[in-house]
């Protein structure tokens, strides 16, 4: 097997380095610091796969870095996740675009997680073992939870990897002048090597190295905005409202959220989203006990919430320092469209920013780790998808629960591969798309599907099998059913004149079906089943408030 | 877990200590976070004007200390959170635990 590895990282650098050479020469100047910061950072990657591939032998060593992560490192590894591509540079090309408007998203993503730690992280970790399903199925019934469950959580990871695989391909493409295709490729190899080799040890380290590196470079260019500023914020914004197209409009609530419906269901999608999303859930299995669960939402929520606010900076930094800048300007789209608009989109703004702060070399490194962090966050993705299809699907659906460690690793291994596949395909099938808008459909989902089934079975004593299924699947369907009637879908990809359902934002709407769904068919169920599901309560809730019982807590 | 196990815990004038002091901790603190939230989403969604109303006289409007506050407060109630559960409700639990195991 590491014979394998070893010829698959020769394969990958081959390939990334000839690629990088013929596709520079035709297109832009070679960015040497670029390549070589990347290329520092996926071999060091690749040896921390290496090293974590030799320590993971059990099923839980892949799923959950055998329990043994410590409260501090995952609430890096969470911050990791949460620092995406997709927020990086999509919230930095919100506050560009349209000025606060970026800080309302900032905030939603944020205020999920005292909500997670108050609520669901002790109780998580105290029933689960590797995936939410666990939690959900406690006293459920195994097959219709889990096949519920997983189909909630693949949907999530998948449009989650599309944001992902975009923002990979357009990064690419402006800094190195390659295909977009071939960056999506590239990230799809990478991270299927880091998965199915080095499982969740692996994923964490990663996403932590990265995750450092990523606070390191957001700050630097945050303080390098503040610095020309003398540490002013009101001259920044004056500045910023002086350069903007919108003017004085960029210091409010604008465009972003047209409606009273919309800024509601849009809230509560990203407030709850968080609490559903697999590879989210998944870290808080990764440390050993309640009390390092809650120390990773506490540092977690900390560096996230620092993060948002380099971000708020760093987008005002690219009005100033980027907008109305010939060096960024696309000359060719101005031609045809007018304005103003930078190479790359607006995605590309902290990018760019990074260039007139920092020089080229800084362009490299912030262009390195943003791709690392593409790497990081889609193999956390693949992980979680993996799991719900080995664990949940292939173990206790397929196989009733009757199955034995190695078939499941094997299963999980080639679920990555698979997944890794797909994410490829879809990358460059939505090439087109906004990546910011993406991972709000993934949140909006996670909220409607996957939260209020998780929440209600550590909540609620009367959930029964029959609701969770029915609730959820309705959530899941709706979300899914609105976001195609609603004008992205229904106007922009089938070209139709009128949306049928006006909003984008079907949080609001699908949580509520889902929520009346559950109560519904679970207070209605006078199953034998139900009847000793209830009565199940009581054992699960004792182990979920002190976690006598838990996995992993023989350990100590 | 036997119902026996079950009955006891249950019956532990502990563990009902453990439950309502944190259920209502836990519950008062998210409470404030959804009303901080959803006030500001309120604002946003009904009348977004007062969030752009100056402050002082330079171009800095209300909205940003405001966001940036909740953003400050996410963090300092979680803090608030860990902290208190680090100490007295672990206290409350392993308490718990012991009393099973004497049980036993």
């Amino acid at each position: 097997m590491i014979k394998i590895l070893f010829t698959f990282i020769a394969l990958s650098i081959a390939l990334f380095a000839s690629g990088t050479i013929e596709g520079e020469v035709q297109k832009q100047p070679l960015n040497i610091s670029a390549i070589v910061m990347f290329l520092v950072f996926v071999s060091g990657t690749l040896g921390i796969t290496y090293w974590a591939a030799r320590r993971t032998k059990t099923a839980k060593d892949f799923y959950t870095a055998g329990g043994g992560i410590t409260g501090f490192q995952n609430g890096l590894a969470i911050a990791g996740d949460y620092m995406s591509a997709a927020s990086f540079l999509g919230i930095s090309a919100l506050v560009y675009g349209a000025g606060f408007d970026g800080l309302i998203y900032s905030i939603g993503f944020l205020v999920g997680w005292p909500l997670i730690l108050f609520l669901v992280s002790e109780r998580l970790r105290n029933l689960g073992k590797y995936t939410f399903a666990d939690v959900v199925a406690y006293r459920l019934q195994q097959v219709p939870i889990r096949s519920m469950a997983a189909a909630g959580s693949i949907v999530t990871v998948i449009l989650y990897l599309i944001a992902q695989m975009v923002g990979a391909g357009k990064l690419i493409q402006l800094l190195f002048g390659l295909p977009y295709s071939w960056a999506v490729v590239l990230v799809g190899i990478l991270m299927i090597l880091y998965v199915t080799f080095g499982g969740m040890l692996a994923t964490t380290w990663v996403q932590i190295v990265k995750a450092v590196l990523l606070l390191a470079g957001a700050s630097f260019m945050a303080l390098a905005v503040l610095l020309n500023f003398g540490f002013s914020f009101e001259d920044l914004f004056a500045k910023a409202v002086q350069m903007h197209p919108k003017g004085d409009a960029i210091m409010s609530p604008g465009g972003l959220v047209p409606d009273a419906y919309s800024a509601i269901s849009l809230g509560l999608a990203l407030m709850l989203g968080t609490a559903g999303l697999p590879h989210i859930l998944m870290r808080f299995f990764t440390v050993a006990d309640a009390k390092e669960a809650r120390k990773s939402v506490f540092v977690a929520t900390g560096f996230i919430g620092y993060f948002y606010i380099l971000t708020f900076i760093i987008g005002f930094g690219a009005i100033v320092m980027v907008l109305n800048n010939p060096e960024y300007l696309d000359v060719a789209k101005q031609l045809t469209d007018g304005g103003a608009p930078i190479r790359g989109g607006d995605n590309m703004a902290a990018i760019h920013l990074a260039h007139a702060v920092g020089g080229n070399f800084f362009l490299g490194f912030i262009s390195a780790v943003a791709f690392a962090t593409i790497l990081a966050v889609v193999s956390g993705l693949t992980l979680a998808g993996a799991s719900a299809i080995s664990h949940d699907l292939y173990a206790n659906v397929f196989m009733r629960g009757k199955v034995n460690e190695t078939n499941e690793m094997k299963v999980s291994k080639m679920a990555t591969i698979g997944l890794g596949i797909i994410a490829i395909l879809l990358g460059i099938v939505f090439e087109k798309q906004n990546i910011a808008f993406m991972v709000g459909l993934a949140f909006a989902i996670a909220a409607s599907a996957n939260f209020p089934v998780l929440f209600l079975a550590m909540f609620w004593k009367k959930l029964t099998t029959r609701g969770a299924v029915i609730g959820g699947a309705l959530g899941l369907i709706t979300a899914i059913v609105l976001v195609i009637l609603s004008p992205v879908v229904w106007v922009d990809v089938f070209k139709n004149t009128a949306a049928i359902f006006p909003s984008k934002y079907p949080a609001l709407i699908s949580i509520t079906v889902a929520f009346i769904a559950i109560w519904l068919f679970s207070v209605t169920d006078k199953s034998d089943n139900a009847a000793k599901e209830i009565e199940a309560f009581d054992a699960q809730d004792i182990r979920s408030q002190t976690g006598i019982g838990a996995e992993g807590a023989s350990a100590h | 877990m036997k119902q026996d196990t079950v009955k006891d815990i249950l019956a532990n004038p502990k563990y009902q200590e453990l439950v309502t002091k944190r259920s209502k901790f836990a519950w008062t603190l998210s409470i404030i976070i959804l009303v901080v939230y959803y006030a500001f989403v309120l604002v946003i969604a009904f009348d977004s004007s007062l969030l752009g109303i100056k402050v002082g006289s330079g171009v800095t409007t209300v909205g940003i200390p405001v966001g940036i506050g909740i953003i400050l407060l996410s963090f300092i109630l979680t803090g608030v959170y860990v902290k208190r559960a680090n100490t007295e409700f672990d206290d409350l639990t392993n308490e718990v635990k012991k009393s099973i195991m004497k049980d036993k």
